[in-house]
């Protein structure tokens, strides 16, 4: 292992804020972002001008990005980041934004990520996600990364195992945690055989294995423990986290992630375990990257996802909280703003504030992250440990 | 195992002819050197010179010592099927109109792993496989996964056909089925299955040997067709150009004069007149027509053939002014393929050396078989390239132009 | 008109356009159309090539041109209805005035006679004129004039079948012409303003076997005399009586050129063998 490196004492993750979600939007990824911002200063109680790091993660902000936020926003900071990762920004976006605090280059950053959708935004930019996508993927067509999802997942199942009625069961749970989720776009129940027989996207995912796209944002402020407690405002510790792009890029199929590399580092910088964390916010455009995750952050071991699913149960108050605002398979996927989403439903729990389900006595969550299918395998993984103060 | 292709059903003309659709053609410039071995039916990929690893998808550099030699080298094909998805959706209309489709992750003997189009043929991964480099119907390189157990046509299984020009059961026009390769050609499309020839020929007073006998062919009806005469191309196309589902431009006139050879510009004007000007009347006449059925159903239009010739990539002086007129040929046909590209119609160029005819008669053999290249013409429709070198002289004057254009040209000049 | 007699007046060309217009004197058109399906010359393919008619739209009423239609031409000068002009052949290349644009045009206004041979060329393809043929000829017709066209009737303008109107087989064309001693005779015993047929050459098919090749080329423009081929309605012409107007374009230096040949003949005389 690398040197020991220092950890994030001192942080506050505050204000989570989410934008309401839309199937389909007319409007662009600035105004989302703006009220994102808008919420940000009015939870936190204090002026735009106080804002003085951002760090914004969206896919359809072009021709601009963070730069031309800041005087579309009115905005001077003194610290300023823009992190296209995707489904890992949130917690890429946490990393850094937390380092700035620590280092004094900020004082109070936000981290928002948001995206519009237009009719036509899913395959305009699947259409040029990444070089790789567009030159070897995207021409087969592939709609966006339901095939390399489909391989990992027809993968997974022949080497490990697991059955249909495993990932549909994690989706049935999402799907209950969901119906006490104001923001979500799913609000009918979802049932195994419904999901079983939903139409096929690309075998072996059916329907209810891909993520709906949609606009929306997702945001949180980062400041000092002491700006927080000063601002009266109910905050979380960032007690660790870790990220790594394209891990273990050997394997012929992808079946483990960056997780797997770092989460010994991850819970070192806690002090605590697997068995320590309340609640798990993963990254879940398709279920078969949840089992992944619940692997290599240590839950269970490599190929024992499908067992340890039939042995838990998922709901909020379940044996297992997972995905307790209902994920984006059921709250929807508001572009980058899906890797922000687990993030801000992790610090309402911890921080005793849930706009739905609430997970009792919430006192270490697990937030992971997953980003960028650049051509048959997503690169960037990331995770973080929000612990109640 | 495979789906054979069965005839058709005549078009039912009450519903609305389909607009032909692309897949998506965007590359990075990078990855368009997949095309280079691809236009030929070669696959290459990216191989560094100094470490000899071999990547994909293409790079700007080495994945692994960041070497920026890197080499277009040619793959065993030989791999192992390890997933596979059949889509039932797709954002691209080109797929949507021909779902489900079935896509595979291949890793190679050579180390890499692959997104293709997968035969229905193959078995359900693990399995081992054959990848090909193809020409999908925007022109692009694309790979497919086969099995690997001996010849498969691509033109045998429903969806790969999609990348081939396959002649079976569609309407084909040899522009000069008279002379010897045109008589070659007309005789190896009926072979492959075409629905029917139609048999360009002109100077109705020329006679020349096999000629009545391909005129009794069953499936085959002459049309008189002169390229040199606007008039006749025009009316031609008039008469059935909506009908015609591949062209075969046959039509070549070949003089064997340097530049000193033959005083003034005639016999250079006549070859120009048909190699180069024939096929521009032909594409203008026929071209428009042929894109707009690039669509219509199993029997589309679907390809267009030139025959060109190895002179057209280096002048051979002492066939200058032939030359001269193949290259502008291979010229006119370059745009000709960029626009007919945006109807899926594939533009062949065949690039023979010297034909056994009479006008290479004094050149030595190895010479060309009017026969063979008629089988290169029609395994380029049944397969998936675009440019064609049949036979030894012209593979090696390729190399050699590959290799060094100007020391072929010194080595023609001699 | 001898030089003592007064100078003609103008009632000598009224005369002619007041025939014309009351059709005593009849026009008849003895002009191919000509256009890219018109059988062309076919020479061996390994020499010099006459260009076939070719006709390329430079504009029609459309965006190349608005309010106007017209067209590039291309074509060897012996194409379609053509004259032949004595620099054509290597016999005629050192003589005077020799060329399209040198000929004197006196001499494209002249008398014609029409032999008729259409039922021996539908009998024998390669059918050829001969002095006796002639010599019967005037014996029912009187003697050919001097400076007088002699055109060989033989239906062959009929044949709208290229490849009937070609008629090649393995050992080349066969239609038919003169033979080298009609031709002999036709200059020397009757001085001949030239010689005209409605087969494509004013030789026979096969007159790349005579001695000498190709006589009617050879002695005729040989002589300063002149060509006309591809002429069509001879059937209409009197044996004698008609005359020709048969100027060729005036071409630089031009060994020929396609041209509208018209045949002035009396009504009393016109279309004999018309239905």
């Amino acid at each position: 292992m690398a040197n020991r490196i220092a950890n994030y004492d001192g942080v506050a993750v505050a204000v989570p804020v989410t934008v309401p979600y839309e199937r389909f939007s007319i409007r662009g990824a600035h105004w989302f972002i703006a009220r994102a911002l808008k919420a940000l200063v009015d939870g936190a109680g204090i002026s735009k001008d106080e804002i003085d790091g951002l760090c914004v993660g969206s896919f359809t902000l072009a021709p601009d990005s963070a730069v031309g936020l800041t005087q579309h926003l009115g905005l001077s900071p003194r610290w300023l980041d823009h992190v296209p990762m995707g489904g890992a920004s949130g917690i890429v976006s946490l990393r850094r934004a937390a380092r700035a605090v620590q280092a004094g280059d900020a004082e109070i950053v936000a981290c928002i990520a948001g995206d519009t959708n237009h009719v036509d935004s899913f395959r305009l930019s699947t259409a040029t996600f990444s070089m790789f996508a567009q030159d070897a993927v995207y021409p087969y067509g592939a709609g966006g990364p339901n095939t390399s999802f489909a391989f990992l997942t027809a993968y997974y199942m022949r080497t490990y195992g697991a059955k249909p009625e495993d990932f549909g069961k994690l989706c049935v749970a999402q799907r209950s945690n969901a119906l006490q989720f104001p923001h979500a776009l799913f609000k009918k129940p979802l049932t195994l055989d419904e999901y079983l027989n939903a139409r096929p996207v690309a075998d072996p995912l059916r329907l209810f294995d891909c993520v709906m796209p949609c606009a929306g944002a997702e945001a949180f402020l980062v400041m000092s423990e002491d700006r927080a407690r000063r601002l009266g405002l109910p905050h979380a510790r960032l007690r660790g986290a870790i990220e790594r792009h394209n891990a273990f890029p050997d394997d012929p199929v992808q079946h483990r992630g960056g997780w797997a590399m770092d989460r010994d580092r991850l819970y070192e910088s806690a002090g605590i375990g697997p068995e320590d964390i309340d609640l798990l916010e993963a990254y879940d455009d398709y279920p078969v990257i949840c089992v992944l995750q619940i692997e290599d952050l240590g839950f269970c071991g490599k190929g024992e996802g499908p067992d340890f699913i039939r042995r838990n149960t998922f709901e909020a108050n379940g044996s297992f909280p997972f995905n307790t605002s209902g994920g984006q398979l059921s709250v929807g996927q508001a572009g980058a703003a899906g890797g922000t989403l687990g993030i801000v439903e992790a610090l309402r729990q911890v921080t005793g504030q849930p706009l739905g389900a609430r997970v009792e006595n919430a006192r270490h969550a697990l937030v992971s992250g997953f980003g960028m299918i650049n051509f048959d395998r997503g690169l960037c993984t990331g995770a973080a440990i929000l612990a109640a103060t | 195992m495979s789906e054979t292709i069965k005839r058709p059903k005549r078009k039912n003309p009450i519903l609305k002819t389909r607009a032909p659709t692309l897949p998506p053609d965007r590359r990075s410039r990078i990855a368009l050197g997949l095309v280079r071995g691809a236009a030929m039916g070669k696959l290459e990929l990216q191989c560094c010179a100094a470490c000899g690893a071999v990547q994909y998808p293409p790079r700007e550099a080495c994945v692994r010592c960041l070497s920026a030699e890197l080499e277009w080298t040619v793959m065993s094909g030989r791999g192992e099927l390890v997933s596979e998805t059949t889509l039932h959706h797709s954002q691209e209309l080109f797929f949507r109109e021909r779902m489900p489709w079935r896509l595979g992750l291949v890793r190679l003997a050579e180390g890499v792993s692959l997104v293709v189009h997968l035969d229905a043929r193959c078995g359900p991964a693990p399995s081992p496989v054959i990848v090909e480099a193809v020409l999908d119907r925007a022109g692009q390189a694309a790979l497919v996964a086969k099995p690997d157990d001996g010849n498969t046509a691509l033109a045998d299984e429903p969806k790969l056909r999609n990348f081939t020009s396959d002649p079976r059961f569609r309407k084909v026009l040899v522009t000069d089925a008279k002379s010897p390769v045109g008589q070659a050609v007309v005789k190896a499309v009926l072979e492959a299955g075409a629905d029917l020839v139609w048999a360009g020929h002109c100077e109705p007073w020329k006679n020349p040997p096999g000629w009545p006998a391909i005129a009794q062919l069953p499936k085959v009806t002459l049309v008189p067709l002169d390229v040199t005469d606007t008039k006749s191309v025009n009316e031609l196309a008039a008469e059935l150009g909506f009908k015609v589902d591949i062209v075969i431009n046959t039509s070549e006139h070949h003089r064997t004069f340097g530049i000193f050879g033959r005083a003034g510009v005639e016999t250079a004007r006549a070859e120009m007149e048909t190699n180069c000007f024939g096929l521009l009347r032909l594409a203008q006449a026929f071209g428009p027509v042929m894109q707009s059925r690039g669509a219509d159903g199993e029997t589309s239009a679907v390809a267009w053939v030139n025959l060109l010739s190895i002179y057209a990539l280096s002048n051979f002086p002492q066939h200058a002014t032939y030359s001269a007129s193949m290259a502008a040929a291979l010229s006119v046909a370059q745009a000709l393929r960029a626009e007919m590209r945006v109807a899926g119609i594939r533009v062949v160029n065949i690039f023979p050396g010297p034909i056994d005819d009479e006008w290479n008669q004094l050149l030595l053999p190895p010479k060309l078989a009017p026969s063979a290249v008629a089988r290169a013409i029609v395994g380029a429709l049944e397969g998936s390239v675009e440019d064609v070198y049949p036979g030894d002289i012209a593979q090696d004057w390729l190399a050699r132009f590959r290799d060094n254009p100007k020391a072929l040209e010194r080595e023609l000049g001699r | 008109m001898k030089p003592n007699d007064p100078a003609p007046g103008p009632e000598i060309l009224a005369g002619f356009t007041a025939a014309l217009a009351t059709g005593a004197i009849r026009i008849i058109d003895l002009t191919q159309t000509l256009g890219p399906d018109f059988p062309s010359i076919v020479m061996p393919p390994e020499i010099g090539q006459s260009r076939a008619f070719r006709m390329e739209e430079i504009s029609r009423y459309d965006e190349r041109g608005g309010a106007w239609y017209w067209n590039n031409l291309s074509f060897g000068e012996h194409t379609g209805t053509h004259f032949d002009a004595p620099i054509h052949w290597v016999s005629g290349r050192d003589l005077p005035n020799s060329s399209t644009d040198t000929i004197p045009v006196a001499d494209f206004i002249a008398p014609a006679v029409v032999i008729d041979c259409s039922k021996e060329s539908a009998a024998d393809a390669d059918f050829l004129l001969t002095p006796d043929f002639i010599k019967a000829w005037e014996a029912v017709h009187g003697k050919i004039p001097p400076r007088c066209w002699v055109l060989m009737r033989t239906d062959w303008s009929k044949k709208t079948d290229p490849a009937a109107y070609q008629n090649f087989d393995e050992v080349g064309q066969h239609t038919p012409g003169p033979d080298p001693d009609a031709v002999r005779f036709l200059l020397n015993e009757r001085d001949v303003l030239g010689f005209g047929t409605e087969t494509i050459g004013t030789d026979a098919g096969q007159a790349a076997h005579f001695l000498p090749p190709y006589p009617c080329h050879y002695y005729m423009h040989g002589a300063g005399r002149y060509g006309l081929q591809c002429l069509t309605n001879l059937d209409l012409l009197p044996p004698t009586g008609s005359s020709l107007i048969a100027p060729p374009l005036k071409i630089q230096q031009g060994s020929g050129s396609p041209l509208r040949v018209l045949a002035l003949v009396p009504s009393s005389q016109a279309g004999a063998s018309r239905p």
